[in-house]
């Protein structure tokens, strides 16, 4: 990145990692709670679904601050972390990937789930008639098939994690080098006087990492479908 | 032998359904559409539980609801082919067929070669399950779900989502199957013709109740069956013997009750097995021996009884030496005719009408009894 100064290369770098741990830990989940979303029905299932959602519609400075009080050091989830492993989430790239994870969340599961709704449920019973269990038949039949959802979620989690701003804000502050993302130090140059060029330095590269994203999360999607044949 | 008593109600549809069938042999589940049939199938596979029942084949016992036992189908051994194939098509022909063959729990009995040489699919294996015709479908499909070492088949309307042409393309491989495979088959169907070319067993559907059962030429008979396929195919159907050749005209000699009929049928040898199917509409009856007639084959009989048929026309059964045969005949012909139980009767059969019939539809056709 020879165009790069060296914190712009810093922030850069940064927001792909932090994106990276962000989809790391919401995928599994976000797998998770399509499935229990779209294939069970149970008692609380309109609230688990509505809780879900939840970070789209709540302002992202509330969602930070939740964090704060959930997994800040005096919080019982941050207290419990740190005792047990050591964890800190506080003022930390970790912390700034659980921000963004809960904050794509929602984009995440509701692309998964779209694709699973689709995957013919008669499928899982020919499975089962040929001898597969449930793990086998999710395995071997529901994942694959729900495979362009899967992935056009993990690549839209992750574009939304580089832009995310409000809740990284405030759940771990803006530290350069820790968890000053793209859209923080775009912030930061915006308040800085004479930082106009670089601020639009910095919105460049969020334009085109953005638009790459939807872009490769398009291509994957079109790839995938014509290997289901479809 | 299979023996199923199961009962489960959904929502307004009640079934309550019992049925044995001696195997090997081809069990069809017969019935107008929504009779039930599919409901019953899926029972019998475990993918719908039963409120109360049990479902036994041989020593395995898959559901008994007294002693709550309840294998999931998935444990069952229970192959299944689908209406609408339902191949996986994140998977190549092969990969379908190894699905449930790397899954099978029992000692192998059929092979990937021996499955691809019966149905015909050494061509087809890399191909991906989008690129293939309705008929290659169900073929893989009925692979596939051999493959997975069943110790009973499942199918469910198999042909009915193909047209006329495709289904006689899949039907030659199922009558291989029957014929070369000691693997009891359940057969869901509401096409008569299907049930004639493949079942060794009829159980009659109608709204959730198992209302006949018995041996296709026994159920070719009955009353509630005939009602079902309506009175063009009415007719009794004799699986008999083949004799030989007649020398004098090249015909196959088949038996039939204690006579014989003469049906072209060249690439039989005797011994073998032909189901006839002898129309009631295609019978004439007369009631001295037949003379100076062009008819070739003609059955000596009493009348058994008779009923009314349609309008106008009676159904005249009649004892050809422990078989019954049926006959159309008008009320006023069997009036005047003096038609009554105990009456000696000829049956004539015309050998051409038979003969055009057994290129590819009913009713003459080789079959060759599972196990015989």
């Amino acid at each position: 990145m020879i165009w790069l100064s060296p914190s712009e290369s810093e922030a850069l770098s940064l927001s792909l990692s932090i994106a990276a741990r962000s989809v790391a830990l919401s995928l599994p989940l976000g797998i998770l709670a399509a499935w229990v979303l779209t294939r069970r029905r149970f008692l609380g299932h309109t609230l688990l679904d509505a809780f879900v959602h939840l970070p789209m519609v709540l302002p992202p400075v509330m969602v930070g601050y939740l964090l704060l009080l959930l997994f800040g050091t005096r919080g019982p989830i941050g207290s419990w972390l740190q005792r047990a492993f050591g964890v800190e989430l506080i003022f930390t790239r970790n912390g700034a990937a659980l921000a963004t994870a809960v904050m794509s969340f929602p984009l995440m599961v509701r692309a998964m789930r779209i694709s699973l709704e689709n995957v013919d449920r008669g499928l899982e019973e020919a499975a089962r008639t040929l001898g597969a269990g449930a793990i086998d038949r999710f395995a071997s039949i529901t994942l694959p098939l729900m495979l362009p959802g899967v992935l056009a979620g993990a690549i839209t989690a992750f574009s939304a994690a580089l832009g995310e701003f409000g809740a990284v804000i405030t759940f771990v502050s803006n530290i350069p080098g820790e968890t000053r993302t793209l859209p923080l130090a775009l912030y930061t140059a915006l308040q800085t006087p004479a930082g106009d060029g670089v601020a639009a330095r910095l919105a460049v590269i969020s334009f085109l990492l953005g638009l790459s994203g939807l872009m490769l999360s398009e291509w994957f999607a079109r790839r995938v479908r014509r290997l289901l044949g479809r | 032998m299979l023996s199923v008593a199961v009962k489960k109600a959904l929502g307004s549809f009640s079934l309550d359904a019992a049925f044995e069938l001696p195997t090997p042999g081809v069990v069809a589940l017969f019935g107008r559409s929504g009779s039930g049939k599919s409901t019953l199938i899926n029972l019998i596979a475990g993918l719908l539980d039963a409120d109360a029942g049990r479902v036994v084949l041989d020593d395995l016992v898959w559901l008994d609801t007294d002693g709550r036992l309840n294998v999931p189908p998935e444990r069952r051994r229970i192959g299944y082919v689908f209406q609408d194939a339902r191949l996986f098509p994140h998977l190549s022909v092969e990969g379908n067929l190894r699905y449930g063959e790397r899954r099978a729990s029992s000692r192998a009995f059929i092979n990937l070669d021996t499955v691809a040489g019966l149905l015909d699919l050494g061509s087809l294996m890399q191909r991906r399950t989008h690129q293939l015709s309705g008929g290659e479908r169900q073929r893989v499909a009925i692979g596939r779900a051999l493959l997975s070492q069943p110790s009973l088949l499942l199918l469910d309307e198999p042909l009915a989502s193909l047209d006329s042409a495709r289904r006689e393309e899949v039907l030659p491989y199922l009558e291989t199957l029957r014929d070369q495979l000691a693997l009891p088959m359940v057969y869901v169907s509401h096409d008569f013709d299907e049930v004639l070319r493949l079942a060794t067993y009829i159980v009659l559907i109608e709204q959730g109740r198992t209302i006949a059962q018995g041996g296709i030429g026994e159920m070719s008979l009955n009353e509630n069956l005939r009602s079902i396929i309506g009175p063009d195919a009415v007719g009794a159907i004799i699986d008999g013997t083949v004799l030989g050749v007649d020398e004098s005209s090249g015909l196959t000699r088949v038996s039939a009750g204690r006579g014989e009929l003469k049906v072209q049928a060249p690439h039989l040898t005797a011994g073998a097995t032909l189901r006839l199917q002898l129309l009631a509409r295609d019978l004439i009856v007369a009631t001295q021996p037949p003379q100076n007639l062009s008819v070739r084959n003609s059955l000596s009989g009493v009348v058994a009884s008779l009923s009314r048929d349609a309008a106008d026309s009676e159904l005249i059964a009649i004892d050809i030496g422990g078989t019954l045969i049926m006959a159309r005949v008008t009320t006023a012909a069997a009036r005047d005719l003096r038609l009554a139980p105990g009456l000696p009767v000829w049956a004539l059969v015309k050998s051409v009408s038979l003969r055009s019939h057994a290129l590819g539809a009913l009713p003459a056709r080789s079959i060759a009894r599972p196990g015989a």
